[in-house]
C-alpha cells in the first residue's frame, strides 16, 4: 500500500503499533493481540484519519458545527431532523479518491486471503467517550455476513453515521463533550467459517491445577460447545510440555455451519465417520494448546479462551482466537492440591531435602 | 484388574531339543519341583531388558552378581522401608524377577535406619562418590594384572634357589578366583549409588506428580537428566576423530575400515596421519572400553578388542560430515529445553512448595547422572577387562585339549570352571603323560549343552509368569523395568488386541515420526541399520550410541522411563516408545511405522498387522498377496 493511502487502513498484522487515537478500542484491541502472537480473523481497520479526510473535503465538518450550534437537546424532534441529516450526509457524500482507494485495495487483499466473496463483519471502533457506551456502539453498530465491495463500504458509512444518532447527540450536548476531534474508525474482519471450534482453559477446570492445559472441541462453530448442546473432545495436556495426559472423544453429534446464503449459521447432523474420531489432528492440538499460552503469557493469568479453525484461510494461518478472557473459578488457587510432603517438619540433619518425604514417597502414601 | 494371569512355570513348553535344559543352570538358578506351591503364588516378570538372550551356563555368573548386589542395597545396606530385594530365576533359558516386599510389621522399624543411612549418604554425596571411583578403578586395575598363563615344563631354578616352595599352579587357581572376587567387588560397587539414584529420583518423581496431578512422567524425566555424560563420551570421542580426520583431509583413508591394519597404515603414511594417529591411540584408553552389547554376555565385543567397529563409525561419521550433516548432539537445544521446561514448573509455584521442589530435584539431579555414568566404569570397563581375562582362560584350557572352541568354556558353570582347572594343576603336577581328565569329558557334554542353548533360543520368553498383584507397587520395579499395573494389563490383553496394529509401551522420549521398521535382535546386526530408518529391539544398550544419530525412532520391548533407550533418545532427541512387550516379534522389518513419543503407542502402518485407521501420509496400505503355485508375494 502506498504511503499516501496507508494512513488511512492499518491490517491487524502489518506490524505497526496499535494507536487507540487511530483504531479505536476494538481495532486497537485486535492489531495488539494479533501481533501477541493471538491471530484473530483477519482483517483492516479503516482508521479515524480516513473518517477525517472524508468529512473535511466532503464539507460535513463544518455543516456538522452549523447544524450542532444552540441545539437544545431537549427539543427531540430538532435532534431528530439534525441528525437525519448529517447521517444522510455521511452515507451519500463522495468519499475522497485516496481514502477510497485504501480501502479498496485493503479489501481485496484480504478477499485473496479469505477467498474471493467470503463473508466480512463490519463493526464500528470508537475512540474515546464520543458515545454513550461501549455496549450501544458495540451492538448497533456490528453488521454480519456481508459479501462484495459495495456492501461493505455502505456499513463503513453507516458505522460512521452511527457518531450522529439522536441518542449520540443528546448525549454528547447532556455531557457537554465538544463535536469538534469527534471521529471514528471501522473494523472490518472475516466471518468466521469454523470447520473445527471450541474453548481451550489454561488450567485443569477440575481440580484448579495450572501445570495442566483443557481443551474442548467440536465440529463446527464453537457455540454448541459453549452452550453444551453437544459433548466434545475433551484433552488435558501437560501446559509446560503439550503431552496428552487424558483424552476423551465426545460423540460431537451435530454441528453449526455457516451458511453465507441465509446469513445464519444452520445445525447438521455429523456423519458417523467424524463423531468416533478426535475432531483435532495433533499438529492442531499443539497449535491450540501454544496459542492458550500465549494468550496466558499476554493476560498474565489463567485465560479461558474460544478458538476456531477456519476452513477458508491456508494451513498455518487458520488457527483464530475468538475471545480470551480471565479464568475465574480456580485463579486464586495454587498448582494442584496442597502437599502432604511440605507440610512435614524438615529433619535438620539432612539440610536441603527431607526425608521424610523420601520416607513416605517409598512407602506408597505419597503416590 | 481381570482375573486373567500368565502362565505358570510349568505351563510354558519347553522348545523341541531343550529337554533337560535344567542342568545348564545351578540348582538355584531354576524353579523346584518341592517349591512348586510357594513359586507359583508369586508373580515373575522377565528381564529381557538386561538379559535378551538365552545364558550360556558361565554367562549366569552377571546376572547372579548385578540381581543379588541390587538387593543387598535395598535389604541389607539402605534398610529400604517398603522394599527389600528382587528375587530371580532363570527359566527356559530367561531371567525372571519377583520383587520382595518388607513384612507390614518390619516396616516401621526399618525407617530410622534408612533415614540414618540414606541421608548419610546424600550429605556427602561427592566425597563418597569420589572415594567409589578410586574403589572401582583399584579394582579394575587388579583385574587387568591377572593372568592365566599355562604352566611351565618344570619349576624355575630361581624359585628353588629362593626356596619359594611353590609350583605356580596355585597362581592360576588364586587368579581365578581372584577374577571371579573382582567382578562380584565392583558388582557390589555398582549398587552402592545406583539405588540411592533411584530412591532420589522417585522422591522427586512422587513430589510431581502430587502437586501436578497426572504430570507425563517423561516431563520429571527431563527435569533432572544431565545432558553431558561420561558415558557419552565414547560416541563423542569418535565424532571428534571423524571431525579431525575430515579437517586434515583424511576421508579417503577410511574406504575399507573393516580392515584394520590397512586402514591404520595408510592413514599413518599420509600427511598429518600421525597428528590423527595421536589421537586415536589417545581415544582408546579408557573410552574404548565399551561394548557393542550390554556387558552381560561373553559373546559381547568390545571396542578396543574390535577396532574395526569404531573405525566403521567413524567412517559413517566422515561420510555424513561430508554430506553437510551436523554430527553432533544438539546440547545447546537440549539444556534449553531442559531449562524451560524447569522454570515454567518453577513459575507455578511459590513459598514453601517451591522450595520443597528445588529442593527434591536439586537432590534428583546430583543423584541421576551416576545412574547413567556408572554403566561406564561396570558393565563397558570391568566387564570388558572380565571377559577378556576369562576369553584368555579358555584359550589356555583350550590349549590342553579341554575344549574344541576356544572359548568353550562358557558352557561351564563357573564352579565346574574351578573343579577343571584344579583336574588340569593336578594332572600337570603328577606328570601325567596323558595329561588331564577334562579333554575326555567336557567336548561331549559341551556339545550337549550347546545343542540345548541352540534350542532354547528358538523361543522368545513369556513377558510375565503367574497371577500378578492386584497393582504393582514395588518402586524399582515401575522405575527401572517399566513394570506396571497398566503395563502387565496392557501384556496380558495383547493376544486379543495384538492384531489392529497399535502397539502400547512408555512415552519415553518425546516427538511423533513415521518411517520404516529395522529390526535388531542382536548387536551384531547393527550394521545392517540404513540412515533414517526406526529401530525396532527387544532392548538397546547406549553403547549403540553412533546408531542413535543415524536413526528416527526406537521401539523396545522392555524398559520404563529410566531405561537406557529411553535416557539416550532424550539425550539424541529422538522419539522412544519403551516398554511395548512384543515390538521385536510382531513388528517385521521394512513395515512402515508411526512412532509417538508423546503418548506411548506404535502403528504399523502396513502389513499384516496393519491398523484399521490410519492417518498421515504413510498410511497408503500394501496387500500382500500370495499365489499358492509360485509361492511369490506381491504388492497388489
Amino acid at each position: 500500500m502506498s504511503p499516501e493511502l496507508i494512513q488511512y487502513i492499518q491490517t491487524f498484522d502489518d506490524g505497526r503499533e496499535p494507536a487507540l487515537e487511530n483504531l479505536g478500542g476494538k481495532g486497537a484491541s485486535l492489531v495488539s493481540m494479533t501481533a501477541a502472537g493471538m491471530p484473530v480473523p483477519p482483517g483492516f481497520v479503516v482508521t479515524t484519519a480516513c473518517y477525517d479526510a472524508f468529512v473535511a473535503e466532503a464539507g460535513i465538518a463544518k455543516q456538522v458545527t452549523t447544524l450542532l450550534d444552540g441545539l437544545d437537546a431537549d427539543n427531540v424532534e430538532e435532534v431528530d431532523r439534525v441528525s437525519a441529516a448529517i447521517r444522510e450526509d455521511l452515507c451519500s457524500r463522495p468519499v475522497p479518491d485516496t481514502a477510497r482507494r485504501a480501502v479498496v485495495e485493503a479489501y481485496t487483499a484480504l478477499m485473496e486471503i479469505c477467498g474471493d466473496g467470503a463473508p466480512v463483519a463490519v463493526r464500528s471502533s470508537a475512540t474515546a467517550e464520543d458515545l454513550p457506551d461501549a455496549s450501544f456502539a458495540g451492538q448497533q453498530d456490528t453488521y454480519l455476513w456481508l459479501s462484495g465491495l459495495p456492501a461493505v463500504t455502505e456499513h463503513i458509512r453507516r458505522c460512521w453515521a452511527s457518531l450522529f444518532t439522536s441518542r449520540a447527540i443528546t448525549y454528547r450536548l447532556k455531557n457537554n463533550i465538544p463535536n469538534e476531534g469527534l471521529s471514528m474508525a471501522v473494523v472490518v474482519q472475516k466471518m468466521v467459517n469454523a470447520r473445527v471450534a471450541g474453548v481451550a482453559i489454561t488450567m485443569n477446570p477440575a481440580n484448579g491445577d495450572r501445570s495442566k492445559l483443557t481443551i474442548d472441541s467440536s465440529w463446527g462453530v464453537g457455540e454448541m460447545v459453549v452452550s453444551g448442546q453437544v459433548t466434545p473432545d475433551n484433552i488435558v495436556m501437560d501446559k509446560i510440555t503439550l503431552q496428552v495426559v487424558s483424552e476423551h472423544i465426545g460423540d460431537k453429534h451435530a454441528e453449526l455451519v455457516p451458511d453465507a446464503a441465509s446469513a445464519t449459521l444452520v445445525e447438521r447432523e455429523v456423519s458417523a465417520d467424524r463423531t468416533g474420531i478426535r475432531s483435532l489432528t495433533d499438529a492442531e492440538l499443539t497449535q491450540v494448546a501454544k496459542m492458550a499460552k500465549r494468550a496466558e503469557k499476554h493476560y498474565k493469568c489463567p485465560q479461558d479462551i474460544e478458538w476456531a479453525i477456519d476452513a477458508d484461510l491456508p494451513d498455518g494461518e487458520n488457527l483464530l482466537l475468538l475471545q480470551s478472557r480471565p479464568e475465574t473459578v480456580h485463579s486464586n488457587g495454587t498448582a494442584g492440591q496442597q502437599p502432604t510432603a511440605s507440610s512435614q517438619p524438615k529433619n535438620p540433619a539432612t539440610g536441603a531435602f527431607d526425608l521424610g518425604s523420601i520416607t513416605q514417597s517409598l512407602m506408597g502414601t505419597g503416590r | 484388574m481381570s482375573a486373567k494371569s500368565f502362565p505358570k512355570p510349568s505351563e510354558l513348553p519347553v522348545p523341541e531339543g531343550a529337554e533337560g535344559w535344567e542342568k545348564l543352570y545351578p540348582y538355584y538358578l531354576v524353579f523346584q519341583d518341592k517349591l512348586k506351591a510357594i513359586e507359583d503364588e508369586k508373580f515373575w516378570f522377565c528381564d529381557s531388558q538386561h538379559w535378551p538372550t538365552v545364558f550360556k551356563p558361565f554367562e549366569t555368573v552377571g546376572t547372579e552378581f548385578a540381581s543379588k548386589c541390587l538387593g543387598q542395597y535395598n535389604a541389607r545396606h539402605l534398610m529400604i522401608p517398603t522394599a527389600k530385594g528382587i528375587d530371580f530365576r532363570i527359566h527356559l533359558g530367561y531371567l525372571y524377577f519377583s520383587p520382595l516386599p518388607v513384612p507390614e510389621e518390619e516396616i516401621a522399624a526399618r525407617v530410622p535406619e534408612f533415614q540414618a543411612r540414606v541421608g548419610h549418604y546424600f550429605q556427602n554425596w561427592d566425597t563418597l562418590l569420589q572415594q567409589w571411583k578410586t574403589k572401582v578403578l583399584g579394582t579394575i586395575d587388579e583385574m587387568e594384572t591377572l593372568e592365566f598363563k599355562p604352566l611351565p615344563d618344570m619349576v624355575p631354578m630361581e624359585d628353588i634357589i629362593s626356596g619359594k616352595g611353590t609350583d605356580g599352579s596355585e597362581v592360576l587357581l588364586e587368579n581365578y578366583d581372584r577374577l571371579i572376587q573382582l567382578a562380584y567387588q565392583n558388582w557390589q560397587y555398582h549398587f552402592e549409588f545406583l539405588n540411592l539414584g533411584y530412591i532420589a529420583y522417585l522422591d522427586f518423581f512422587n513430589y510431581c506428580k502430587e502437586i501436578f496431578p497426572g504430570i507425563p512422567d517423561q516431563s520429571i524425566a527431563t527435569m533432572v537428566q544431565g545432558v553431558d555424560m561420561e558415558l557419552f563420551r565414547p560416541d563423542d570421542e569418535l565424532k571428534q576423530l571423524a571431525t579431525l580426520a575430515v579437517e586434515l583431509g583424511l576421508q579417503d583413508r577410511f574406504a575399507k575400515p573393516d580392515d584394520v591394519d590397512v586402514t591404520l597404515a595408510s592413514i599413518g603414511a599420509a600427511d598429518g596421519g600421525q597428528k590423527w594417529l595421536d589421537r586415536w591411540a589417545e581415544a582408546q584408553d579408557p573410552w574404548f572400553n565399551f561394548t557393542v552389547g550390554n556387558g552381560f554376555y561373553g559373546h559381547d565385543k568390545y571396542w578396543n578388542e574390535h577396532l574395526e567397529i569404531p573405525l566403521g563409525y567413524i567412517a559413517d561419521y566422515i561420510r555424513r560430515l561430508d554430506e553437510g550433516q551436523d554430527i553432533m548432539r544438539p546440547k545447546e537445544a537440549l539444556i534449553a529445553e531442559k531449562d524451560r521446561i524447569v522454570e515454567e514448573y518453577r513459575e507455578l509455584l511459590d513459598g514453601e512448595q517451591l522450595a520443597t521442589f528445588d529442593a527434591k530435584r536439586g537432590l534428583a539431579a546430583t543423584a541421576y547422572p551416576y545412574v547413567e555414568n556408572h554403566n561406564f566404569y561396570i558393565e563397558h570397563w570391568t566387564m570388558g577387562v572380565f571377559w577378556r581375562k576369562v576369553r584368555e582362560l579358555s584359550r589356555t584350557m583350550h590349549g590342553y585339549g579341554f575344549w574344541e572352541h576356544e572359548d568353550d568354556l562358557l558352557y561351564l558353570g563357573r564352579n565346574e570352571v574351578r573343579d577343571a582347572l584344579f583336574d588340569l594343576v593336578a594332572s600337570w603336577g603328577v606328570g601325567n603323560p596323558e595329561g588331564p581328565i577334562g579333554p575326555h569329558v567336557w567336548p561331549e557334554i559341551i556339545a550337549e549343552r550347546t545343542a540345548l542353548v541352540s534350542a532354547l533360543k528358538t523361543a522368545r520368553p513369556a513377558p510375565a509368569l503367574n497371577t500378578p498383584p492386584e497393582a504393582i507397587t514395588e518402586p524399582f520395579t515401575r522405575m527401572l523395568w517399566g513394570i506396571t499395573t497398566e503395563q502387565v494389563e496392557s501384556w496380558l490383553g495383547a493376544g486379543e488386541e495384538g492384531s489392529d496394529g497399535v502397539l502400547k509401551g512408555m512415552a519415553a522420549s518425546p516427538g511423533i515420526v513415521e518411517g520404516v521398521a529395522r529390526v535388531i535382535m542382536d548387536a551384531d546386526d547393527l550394521s545392517q541399520i540404513q540412515q533414517d530408518e526406526i529401530l525396532v529391539a527387544p532392548v538397546t544398550a547406549p553403547s549403540w550410541g553412533p546408531i542413535f544419530g543415524k536413526i528416527k525412532a526406537t521401539v523396545t520391548d522392555i524398559g520404563g522411563m529410566m531405561s537406557h533407550a529411553a535416557i539416550v533418545c532424550r539425550e539424541y532427541a529422538l522419539p522412544a516408545v519403551t516398554g511395548t512387550g512384543s515390538a521385536s516379534t510382531t513388528i517385521k522389518t521394512g513395515q512402515r511405522l508411526r512412532v509417538d513419543g508423546n503418548k506411548g503407542t506404535v502403528l504399523v502402518l502396513d502389513g499384516d498387522h496393519a491398523a484399521t485407521v490410519v492417518e498421515g501420509p504413510g498410511a497408503h496400505s500394501h496387500q500382500h498377496a500370495v499365489t499358492a503355485e509360485e509361492g511369490a508375494t506381491a504388492d497388489v
